[in-house]
């Protein structure tokens, strides 16, 4: 195994576990009783893969720390997520644009893990994880199309989603030292050779959503090496309160 | 054009819970059509492994009887006790009756 493998677990716990939380943010504000519902299931398969790679990157760590210690007693710059799903969900445009933009990507991610990896630790969760996060990825589509075909002002604020989280998605591809390793290790492939097939995908739902593919030109990056957006240490704190007030408190 | 509907229609769910039995009414939801109706059936009433198939149907488009009709429709039944298989011998085999 590659020595940078934990930190690339870490990478795709974060992700899940910082969507999660988000996602769990609309229970009870649902815009009907079934989306709310639907939501939660989503958050609730996010946070079982978080869990399961949380503990997995802990054990590939080898310092003793579970999926609590990782989850409740990091700062906002010790998590690795990209900085897409710690966005505040705005609307629910806003919330299914960011959970579109991103569940197309997880998709291809956990594919290549399933059948792919060296690790087979990390190809079990990947497979379990590929059958939520397929039904994810149709539901966020089916929705964004619904929106962007849908009235003049459920297009318009929809296009707005689009563009203002347009310039998040590039990071979900960048590639640096620890991903590298684990591409010559046998773990995972570049983030980059995702890029073709997800830009494929998305501009189909797009232009069956009828919406406007935004020019990509600012690049907001930073998540992967702790530099977050002040959104983060926000939702930590909220996340983090009980576990840091009572350390290893329990339901 | 008519001003749009600010809810989405009633749609009953029926789900198989396993092969071999029949789908069962579970319930009703709120859909815009026939795919966000069995996405949100999947949602709302399979998250605790309830489910092998999912059935949705416009509420609108079931016909009901009326209570009023009660009498006609289920008491000529009352005096046609042979109809009930209590007569027969039912072999072991035989399950789900």
């Amino acid at each position: 195994m590659a020595d940078q493998e934990h930190e690339w677990i870490l990478r795709l716990g974060d992700d899940a576990l910082v969507l999660a939380q988000r996602l769990s943010e609309w229970c009870s504000h649902g815009p009907a009783l079934e989306e709310d519902i639907a939501l939660s299931n989503i958050a609730l398969d996010l946070l079982g893969q978080a869990r399961a790679l949380l503990t997995l990157a802990g054990q590939r760590e080898g310092l003793g720390r579970d999926e609590d210690a990782l989850a409740y007693f990091r700062t906002d710059r010790e998590f690795r997520n990209a900085l897409l799903v710690e966005l505040p969900n705005g609307d629910f445009g806003d919330t299914i644009v960011r959970q579109m933009l991103f569940d197309q990507f997880a998709v291809l991610r956990y594919e290549a893990l399933a059948s792919q990896t060296v690790d087979l630790e990390l190809a079990a969760i990947a497979a379990k994880a590929l059958k939520e996060v397929r039904y994810h990825a149709a539901h966020s589509a089916q929705w964004v199309v619904r929106l962007g075909d849908g009235t003049e002002e459920s297009h318009r604020r929809v296009q707005e989603s689009l563009n203002m989280l347009w310039p998040y998605t590039a990071e979900l591809f960048e590639d640096d030292a620890v991903s590298k390793a684990c591409n010559e290790a046998g773990v995972l492939p570049l983030n980059a050779s995702f890029t073709a097939r997800w830009t494929e995908q998305v501009r189909a739902i797009l232009e069956e959503a009828t919406l406007t593919c935004p020019e990509s030109t600012a690049l907001l990056t930073g998540g992967r090496s702790g530099r977050h957006t002040e959104h983060l240490s926000y939702m930590l704190a909220e996340m983090q309160v009980l576990q840091r007030t009572y350390p290893g408190a329990e339901w | 054009m008519s001003a749009p509907k600010t809810e989405w229609p009633l749609w009953e769910v029926f789900i198989r819970s396993r092969q071999g039995l029949s789908h069962k009414h579970v319930g009703s939801l709120h859909a815009a059509d026939a795919t966000m109706a069995i996405s949100n059936a999947r949602d709302v009433y399979t998250r605790r492994q309830e489910g092998t198939s999912i059935w949705v149907v416009k509420a609108e488009d079931i016909t009901a009887s009326t209570p009023s009709d009660k009498d006609v429709l289920f008491d000529p039944a009352n005096d046609k006790i042979y109809r009930h298989p209590t007569f027969y011998d039912l072999p072991d085999e035989v399950k789900n009756m």
